[in-house]
């Protein structure tokens, strides 16, 4: 298989998820979009550990980990969002930063 | 072309199409589960990619609890006045910063790899990856779970602050 087409897509991935960061109002969507962003970052790991084939398999073992931050950060952003609707009822950031 | 091009085309123009679907949805929980499926995708992905092993870990730590905080959060966080748009005023500046970096990426991988071809010579079973983390990543690996563990401790603190007063 040729190395672009994990590459192009992840690239594709990793401007959609741009788009929803920036543009999404509701905070969690903002979460999903970082999401997405770092998915695309663990198909570029994958794709760099396949062609170069190394014997520690740096790129698998650095995308378990990439995931693994994920999962943190999602778990402590959706607990500032959750904080943030408490104080505010509202996530829409629009809303928020006035 | 060979099969596995093939179906990993497939899979790219399904994780595309649902990861534009899922930023661009008006229903909050639609975008949640169009999510699912653009996850789903880049799993099959990684297993066309030889990893099979991070390929059932995304199944499981993003479909299977991420994706399941999000919705949570999203009905905890439902607006009782559902806001008119869902997008901001300036949708148009973040949908051309974000064909200008897909493009700046793609452009850049293309410069660099272009005729670079994936062999699949080492596959990433449980095994291996195995061997490889608890040998040679083991320093990093446990500070990681300290990071979870601190970033767990956060998440309760920041959410539990709120509910006292």
């Amino acid at each position: 298989m040729p190395l672009l087409y994990p590459l192009l897509l992840s690239s594709a991935l990793f401007g959609i998820g741009l788009y929803g960061v920036l543009a999404r109002r509701n905070a969690v969507l903002m979460l999903l979009g970082v999401e997405l962003m770092l998915n695309a970052v663990n198909l570029n790991l994958v794709a760099f550990d396949a062609w170069f084939a190394d014997r520690l398999h740096t790129g698998q073992v650095l995308t378990m980990f990439t995931i693994t931050l994920a999962a943190a950060e999602i778990g402590l952003g959706l607990a500032i969002v959750l904080a943030l609707f408490r104080a505010l009822r509202t996530v829409d950031v629009d809303e928020v930063g006035r | 072309m060979t099969l596995t091009e093939l179906v990993f085309l497939v899979l790219a123009v399904v994780a595309t199409g649902s990861a534009l679907l899922s930023m661009t949805s008006d229903q909050l929980v639609h975008s949640a589960l169009w999510l699912v499926v653009t996850l789903g995708a880049v799993a099959g992905c990684f297993v066309l990619m030889t990893a099979e092993l991070v390929a059932w870990v995304q199944v499981l730590v993003y479909v299977g609890s991420v994706v399941v905080l999000v919705i949570f959060a999203l009905m905890l966080t439902r607006q009782t006045s559902s806001a008119s748009a869902e997008v901001t005023g300036n949708r148009w500046i973040a949908a051309g910063l974000g064909v200008v970096a897909a493009i700046g990426l793609g452009a850049t991988m293309i410069a660099g790899f272009r005729g670079e071809r994936i062999e699949g010579r080492r596959i990433g079973t449980a095994g291996s990856i195995g061997d490889a983390l608890f040998n040679d990543w083991v320093l990093p690996f446990e500070i990681l779970s300290g990071v979870l563990l601190a970033a767990l401790i956060g998440a309760i603190v920041i959410s539990r602050s709120g509910a006292d007063r």
